[in-house]
């Protein structure tokens, strides 16, 4: 949230102020804020596994379904594609750490080429992200002409509003990354700006771990 | 003593608070806020306890007194008790550690105008009889659209939502503040017993909040776009709301006591002239709240059918909390014990906390066996219960903290004459209002009912309870007068206002926009105290100091600020003055408005205003992050 | 929470290296592999071994991810505490609703 970016972008004003840890205090914020992110994927997550099996209609996740009038509706969730947005998500994590690397160790002998553009690291990063994204709009519209609306039962509306909510952080993080990337274009990311690119990294690397638990609950566990 | 004469704000004017950072200026305006609807909040009691006073009243009609009862306890809890709570935070944290603002001053002003629009947001219904109706802890299904049609849901939920993000920034920013901003030598078991209050309640506001968040999204969704969640047709679980509403609501009651408790671990010891009794069993028993807080909410449940083991288990917990919250008590007790005690307004106070809460505590006690909690469940003697532990504890500590802080906030004393009225009154009038509920309550009375029938032996207590709450008012209108007479006619107070032991009381009153002058080096719990009384200071509380850092203090660890000058002539950066985090909140506000629009059939003019608002926050918030801070 | 104002003025930043991020990637890979191949397996999806076996592989690529690439393994203390506590309140808030409401 704003709390992060709060002082993050703008660093032309360097004051090295006294802190008590020697820690910077973005960045014990933005740990702060992970921690209250569980409780909120928790309170998803619980409803999403309480409402399990508790739909009165179909179209359900792992089962298939017939209705009244002897339309059969297939089990809705679609494994194939959603291992590959998840290897699309992971990878992004790897992406990540490596725009991490190489704004940290610019200059650095060993961080030239590829293994030092931040840029296009970063750049990656945000892609896959966006990818994953696309994934998950290909999902919602196959599973809305498929008969599951966020309306339909209570799978429905537990999924869509869980999976939503993971989307939206993914989109506010390809956002967050994509401001990065402005800057790295406009005045290039030194060392002195690893902070702000860590900060960065720690939600994109939690809305992984959080979409890592999503794929195993929602997805695999039948 | 010195000083009365100290900062006169170098800036003045309406704009000047509009675009403040200044975490004190921030706290002042969080007081003023927070006791305007205060009183907002009291006066629907009053309009409440005037229909009851007699049996088959019909001063209010039935749908009105729905909307006061939950527009009580909403602006009490939300609007009331946590932005009180929040002013001493702002007030106190940055000086009680000794630091010169809170860690993120621009979220901070960002924290205060959220909850000031968020609060006008909810509140203003009123005025036009759309008010939300379905109790403070809104029960879904209850307040779907099934049931309660109209905006009346609308408004809460958004409301709520709305001051939530308020919350969670200003406890990122604490918790910030608290872990990072300490000054140095000033370790966490040297933190007064305040901040280390405020410290627990932060972590309980990231943690609680999160649930009603989840909750209120889906019954928004519910109500907006037609999911299934608290649908019972389509196989939803009727008590889904009601768990994720308290784990949410238990913690919060910690919230909404754990600052009075810092508050009055500040004046007993000062009107004792002892150092508080069990410093660090004082801690950990706060601690132990907090933690065990997150492990008891379905006792708020019991009669809703959980079966034996988790009635159990809930009752255990519940009682094991008793344990730590009567270790405080027994604390503040061997405080006082033996101690020379002042007995001016603020310390009335703060004992007048120490035994209304134990009442409350105990009836709480009583609630935490499932049986018995049956019987009581729904009753006045809840309602008796709650307002002992938040009118008798939670107000009479804030009340002690405002009579207690008011000479550093505004460098005059609240008139003691006028105080040891207030205070009188309150107590008379607290226990007449509320004691007779217990009596109402156990002969079977429900709340929530608009009027009652004669005979079934609920007049008189309902009668004193009415009584009781016009003294109430009398009361805190001598307060309010008190306020405002002593902010411009009061006694000149000097810095060490009380001869307290704290940092706060090291600068003057009102201190300066920059706190302090030289940011001091702390080798103790009580500073102050060692500076004054150098003979007494224990060394035992310096042994564990860092010899380095009193080294470099020249071993004056702390020193009295007694010349003022502006923060340009010491040359300390100040943060700057800015609009952006107003404009920010205001993009939020916007933003949820624009729903509103959905439910009058107007999509497109929705869609047109949550998008401008969407607009508004982005754009503003952008601006924010990329202009400097000093 | 423990104090970290002895050591005050340096942060410790050792991030681990490059090798070690493409082994994580490699075993976060792998599991996943594992996993959706386990979901295939009509016999074992049925066996009561399946969903705890899942959850360890789910919390295997839950803590390395953390551990290496939040770099909380070489971090400072404090970040271990603010993240590990709501952590394990929201795990146990989690059990419990899914016990109060008769799912385990």
């Amino acid at each position: 949230m704003s709390t992060a970016t709060a002082a993050a972008t703008h660093d032309d004003h360097e004051h090295v102020h006294y802190t008590t840890t020697g820690l910077d205090n973005r960045k014990i914020a933005v740990w702060a804020f992970i921690g209250s992110e569980c409780m909120l994927f928790a309170s998803l997550i619980s409803t999403y596994l309480i409402y399990k099996g508790r739909s009165r209609v179909g179209p359900f996740p792992h089962e298939t379904w017939t209705s009244p009038t002897g339309e059969v509706f297939k089990p809705i969730l679609n494994i194939p594609v959603t291992s590959a947005s998840t290897f699309v998500l992971l990878m992004s994590s790897l992406f990540m750490v490596m725009a991490l690397a190489a704004v940290e160790n610019r200059g650095k002998p060993g961080y030239g080429g590829l293994k030092g553009n931040s840029k296009f690291w970063l750049a990656t990063t945000a892609l896959a992200g966006t990818v994953f994204l696309g994934f998950q709009a290909f999902e919602f519209t196959s599973f809305v002409h498929e008969g599951l609306k966020i309306t339909t039962n209570l799978f429905g509306s537990s999924f869509f509003t869980l999976t939503g909510f993971h989307g939206a952080h993914v989109t506010v993080g390809v956002l967050w990354l994509l401001t990065l990337l402005a800057i790295d274009m406009k005045r290039g990311l030194t060392p002195k700006d690893t902070l702000v690119v860590d900060i960065c990294a720690l939600y994109w690397h939690f809305v992984d771990v959080v979409w890592i638990a999503i794929f195993t609950l929602i997805y695999l566990i039948q | 003593m010195t000083t009365y004469a100290s900062s006169a704000p170098e800036q003045t004017g309406i704009w000047s608070w509009i675009t403040t950072v200044d975490h004190k200026r921030i706290g002042t305006m969080y007081l003023f806020t927070a006791l305007f609807f205060f009183l907002f909040g009291g006066l629907e009691a009053g309009l409440m306890r005037v229909q009851l006073a007699r049996p088959n009243q019909a001063i209010i009609s039935a749908e009105m007194y729905n909307q006061l009862f939950t527009m009580h306890g909403t602006t009490m809890v939300f609007l009331a008790i946590m932005p009180l709570s929040a002013a001493f935070f702002n007030y106190l944290i940055p000086l009680q550690i000794g630091a010169r603002d809170v860690a993120f001053p621009r979220l901070n002003a960002f924290s205060y105008w959220v909850y000031l629009l968020g609060a006008v947001f909810i509140t203003f219904p009123i005025f036009f009889h759309i008010a939300p109706n379905g109790g403070w802890f809104g029960y879904a299904p209850l307040t779907t659209n099934q049931f309660s049609p109209g905006a009346n849901i609308d408004f809460w939920v958004m409301g709520l939502q709305i001051l939530g993000i308020s919350s969670l920034a200003a406890a990122f920013n604490f918790i910030t503040t608290i872990i990072n901003m300490r000054a140095p030598g000033m370790t966490l078991m040297r933190m007064p017993m305040f901040t280390w209050m405020s410290f627990i309640v932060q972590f309980l506001l990231i943690l609680a909040f999160p649930a009603i968040t989840i909750a209120l999204v889906f019954l928004l969704f519910d109500r907006f776009f037609g999911t299934a969640f608290y649908d019972i047709a389509k196989g939803a679980d009727p008590l889904l709301w009601q768990h994720l509403f308290w784990v949410f609501g238990h913690p919060e009651v910690y919230i909404l006591i754990l600052p009075a408790f810092g508050l009055v671990s500040e004046i007993l010891p000062t009107f004792s002239k002892k150092p508080l009794f069990g410093y660090n069993v004082m801690v950990y028993s706060g601690i132990m709240i907090g933690f065990l807080g997150f492990g008891v909410w379905a006792h708020h449940m019991f009669a809703v059918g959980m079966g034996a083991v988790a009635d159990t288990l809930f009752s255990m917990a519940t009682m094991l909390i008793g344990i730590p919250t009567g270790v405080k008590i027994f604390n503040w007790i061997a405080t006082l014990w033996g101690g020379q005690i002042r007995f001016v307004t603020a310390m009335k106070f703060a004992i007048g906390l120490v035994g209304l809460f134990t009442i409350g505590g105990i009836s709480g006690v009583m609630h935490s066996s499932p049986p018995a909690d049956l019987q009581q469940t729904d009753t006045y003697f809840v309602v008796a219960h709650f307002h002992y532990v938040l009118f008798g504890g939670s107000m009479m500590g804030i009340f002690g903290g405002i009579y207690f802080y008011f000479p550093k906030m505004f460098g005059r004393y609240m008139d003691e004459a006028l105080g040891t009225w207030h205070f009188w009154l309150t107590f008379i009038a607290m226990n007449l209002t509320f004691f007779p509920m217990h009596f109402s309550g156990l002969l079977g009375m429900p709340r929530r009912i608009y009027t009652y029938d004669a005979g079934q032996g609920w007049e008189k207590f309902n009668l004193a309870s009415s009584l009781g709450t016009l003294l109430l008012i009398i009361a805190t209108a001598i307060f309010v007068i008190n306020f405002f007479k002593s902010r411009k006619g009061g006694l000149p107070a000097p810095q060490d206002a009380w001869g307290a032991a704290t940092l706060e009381w090291s600068i003057p009153s009102p201190p300066p926009e920059y706190n302090f002058a030289r940011i001091p080096i702390v080798t103790s719990r009580s500073p102050l105290w060692d500076l004054k009384h150098p003979e007494m200071s224990s060394g035992a509380a310096h042994a564990d100091a860092d010899p380095v850092q009193v080294a470099s203090a020249n071993a004056v660890p702390l020193r009295e600020e007694t010349e003022h000058h502006t923060a340009a002539e010491l040359g300390i950066p100040m943060p700057l003055n800015t609009v952006k985090p107003l404009l920010t909140a205001l993009g939020i506000v916007i933003m949820f408005s624009g729903l509103m629009f959905i439910h009058l059939d107007h999509f497109a003019l929705a869609m047109a205003v949550s998008l401008s608002g969407a607009a508004l926050l982005i754009g503003s918030l952008y601006a924010w992050l990329f202009s400097p801070l000093e | 929470m423990s104090d970290h104002a002895s050591h005050a003025g340096h942060e410790v930043h050792e991030h681990p290296d490059w090798k070690q991020y493409k082994w994580v990637a490699l075993i976060l890979f792998a599991i996943t592999i594992v996993e959706v191949w386990a979901y295939y397996i009509p016999a074992f999806v049925a066996s009561s071994a399946f969903v705890p076996i899942l959850l360890v592989m789910s919390a295997v690529k839950f803590s390395i991810v953390v551990a290496y690439y939040m770099h909380l393994k070489y971090d400072n203390r404090l970040f271990i505490a603010l993240f590990v506590g709501p952590l394990f309140i929201a795990m146990f808030t989690i059990t419990a609703l899914l016990l109060l409401f008769g799912k385990l």
